[in-house]
């Protein structure tokens, strides 16, 4: 019996030997992108599939579900094989993770970059995640409808000429047979376009004041909260729906637009896609909400999508990584279907855009009007932040008065000092 | 300990190869509940982003669990959570069982029309009962995550609708086994219905009673699913002071959602709320089985 046995822990032993032997990687090192957009998935697989018909490299990518890219990072980063390209494109998340990333400077896909806007430094000025793609954010206007309503873009400058031309085409709505603006709804899908997008004005203008922000302030002013609350209010109270039931959700606010139920709807660059077969006369216009000069001011521009090279990974990985990265940037075929999900890409040799909405951007920067930069990313702890939000704007939908607003403000100004001293102390 | 002379083929068989048997599940017993709760224990007294650069720091995770004005208000909304679910459910499934337990026409049917919220999975009954509230709640402008009174029923309403199938079964089960004699004694001996119940059914389910007040003590406390799909502790207050505090955030969703947090040390105070939270819940049951234990004896004797 004693023989069986011997041959049974023998088998076992042989077993997870050939185990191991198949789980270590080779010298070659491979890639592994840990993407955090579900929607980009499917592209992602492609180029990785064209990488690996070009050069024979294996990319694996995976995909985050929504909303669990940081749970999911947290315990890739602590395997044998960590992935070789994680997106940090916060500085909540550049803050928390600096330190196992490599540093970017000097590197061969640095020298491919055609600006420096869209990257991300630590404290020590090591640049920890570099932009591969930018977007923009604003008012996205139907032009045919608001000159069916009788109006022309030329009112659309500053607040007063929004306020103007989108309260008359509410005021006429049943007549005309579309609204001023798309519902805005509060649940998880929708709420975003607010409390992360819309709230960026106040803190643009705020940076502005200060001179630029380097590191995530402590504590907010407000400065701006009217400006946001004008804005905010133009949208709910002339929109397809009703305030009221805006915490519920459940409204389709791209279908509206694209069905031309409305003339304005808050979104981005990468709605341009979904939305320009439906409305070829979209544009996008800068977020006009009575600051003074405002005039002058162009779209939303900036990114979440950076990349970062954990410095977890083996030598091999880290090179054959930055080849990729290289090949995605410089590679006509790839940039190509890289940029047509993703918007542009500030690279030298990429492929050039075809976004009607970026355009836009162009066209105001052009222009010389002033890029609002995304101070949002400088939200902190991020999530927390923007639920405490949405529950005071749920309150203020219900009842807009200003008792409810001094609860929004409350979230929005004393929420960010109570939550950077959640997030850093 | 017999002599091994004594023992039979099957025994002598099972002490050579048992081992065999046993180990796949010891190891993975070992592997996806021993392990990582002896490390969990380990890292609740570490500072760690990754598992695998853990800081022992003492006791200072627990410190900061402690004073955070959300972990309380956690607490206190899930232990009054748990009190009012757990009476609710073991009176209505009691009752349903009552009725169901007789060998009437159509009880299987209603057995497993009540049995099957049991089936769906946590987040799709959240999602499932979020429409049903805010479809109603519409109806008056409002929503589920307008108030926390709302959360708070709408929790109570969704849990009740999920467990009572569940422990209507084995409180069937407990019917099943007193013994018919003595009823039929109580009936004899004149009882109307309502001392029957509480004199004769009653002490005779009390295994059954502990077991269902066990778990539904246990699922209350520990709701986490549910929670995160219909209110995700909506709605927030902010104080004047900035502290925000969550309306319906029970503790397993407060343990979440300080792990995923921004902040750098908070891996370590969430293993932190995790170990309070084990020891409460693990007292609690402890001293439940206890009482009815007790009561059991008491019985007997």
């Amino acid at each position: 019996m004693n023989h069986v046995k011997v041959r049974i822990i023998c088998i076992l032993l042989i077993l997870s030997t050939l185990i191991l032997t198949a789980c270590s990687g080779s010298d070659k090192g491979s890639v592994y992108w840990l993407n955090f957009k579900p929607e980009s998935d499917e592209v992602l697989h492609d180029v990785a599939k064209l990488y690996k018909e070009k050069t024979g490299v294996e990319v694996k990518i995976v995909t985050a579900a929504s909303g669990t890219y940081g749970q999911l990072l947290n315990s890739e980063l602590d395997k044998s094989h960590p992935p070789t390209i994680i997106v940090l494109g916060n500085n909540g998340s550049v803050a928390k993770w600096a330190d196992c990333c490599i540093d970017l400077r000097g590197t061969a896909i640095e020298k491919e970059l055609s600006t420096d806007s869209y990257n991300f430094y630590d404290s020590e000025g090591r640049l920890v995640s570099i932009g591969y793609c930018y977007e923009c954010y604003g008012i996205i206007v139907n032009k045919d409808l608001i000159e069916k309503s009788g109006h022309s873009m030329d009112e659309l400058i500053n607040f007063e000429g929004l306020k103007r031309v989108a309260e008359d085409i509410h005021s006429r709505a049943s007549q005309l047979g579309f609204d001023a603006f798309t519902s805005s709804d509060m649940d998880g899908s929708s709420s975003w376009r607010f409390t992360g997008h819309m709230a960026n004005l106040e803190y643009f203008y705020e940076e502005r004041d200060a001179g630029g922000w380097s590191e995530c302030p402590k504590s907010l002013k407000g400065t701006y909260m009217e400006n946001f609350r004008n804005l905010y209010d133009l949208c709910i109270n002339n929109s397809t729906v009703k305030p009221e039931t805006l915490a519920t959700g459940g409204h389709d606010a791209e279908n509206e637009f694209k069905t031309g139920k409305a003339a304005f709807f808050i979104n981005g660059s990468w709605e341009y896609d979904a939305i320009s077969a439906d409305v070829p006369s979209a544009t996008m216009i800068p977020y006009y909400c009575g600051v003074e000069g405002e005039e002058k001011a162009g779209l939303n521009c900036g990114t979440e999508n950076c990349w970062a090279i954990p410095s977890l990974c083996s030598e091999a990985d880290i090179q054959a990584t930055m080849d990729f990265l290289v090949w995605c940037v410089t590679d006509e075929e790839a940039s190509r279907m890289l940029v047509d999900t993703f918007g542009v890409m500030p690279y030298k040799k990429a492929a050039k855009s075809r976004n009607g909405f970026l355009a836009a951007s162009d066209k105001y920067i052009e222009d010389g009007c002033y890029v609002m930069d995304w101070a949002t990313n400088y939200q902190p702890n991020v999530d927390d932040y923007r639920a405490g939000l949405v529950s005071a704007l749920n309150e203020y939908n219900a009842d807009r008065s200003d008792a409810n607003w001094e609860k929004v403000e409350r979230a929005f100004v004393d929420g960010w000092a109570s939550n950077y001293k959640a997030a850093n102390e | 300990m017999k002599n091994k002379k004594d023992l039979t083929i099957y025994q002598k068989s099972i002490r050579k190869w048992g081992w065999l048997f046993l180990g796949p599940i010891m190891i993975a017993f070992a592997i996806g509940f021993l392990w990582p709760f002896i490390h969990g224990l380990y890292l609740a007294f570490c500072d760690f982003r990754l598992v695998s650069e853990a800081k022992f720091t003492g006791l200072a995770n627990f410190g900061k669990a402690l004073s955070d004005e959300g972990f309380l208000h956690s607490f206190v909304f899930s232990a009054i959570f748990t009190v009012v679910s757990m009476i609710l459910i073991n009176v209505l499934s009691f009752a349903v069982a009552y009725y169901l337990a007789k060998e009437i026409k159509g009880t299987k049917v209603f057995r497993t029309v009540f049995f099957m919220p049991n089936l769906i999975g946590g987040i799709v009954l959240g999602y499932l009962w979020s429409m049903i509230f805010d479809g109603f709640l519409s109806m008056f402008e409002t929503s589920v995550l307008m108030d926390s009174k709302f959360g708070f029923w709408g929790m109570i309403i969704m849990v009740c609708w999920q467990q009572i199938g569940y422990m209507m079964i084995i409180y069937i089960a407990g019917f099943k086994t007193i013994d018919e004699s003595m009823l039929e004694a109580a009936n004899i001996d004149g009882a109307n219905g309502r001392q029957t119940l509480f004199k004769v059914m009653i002490p005779n389910m009390l295994p059954a009673i502990s077991i269902c007040l066990f778990l539904s003590i246990a699922n209350g406390f520990k709701l986490f699913d549910q929670n995160l799909a219909l209110t995700a502790g909506m709605p927030i207050t902010t104080a004047a002071d900035g502290t925000m505090i969550k309306g319906t955030e029970m503790m397993a969703l407060n343990i979440y959602n300080t792990f995923y947090g921004q902040s750098s040390f908070g891996h370590g105070v969430a293993q932190a709320k995790a170990v309070i939270f084990f020891v409460i819940v693990a007292a609690i049951g402890i001293i439940q089985l206890m009482v009815t234990g007790r009561r059991k004896n008491e019985n007997k004797a």
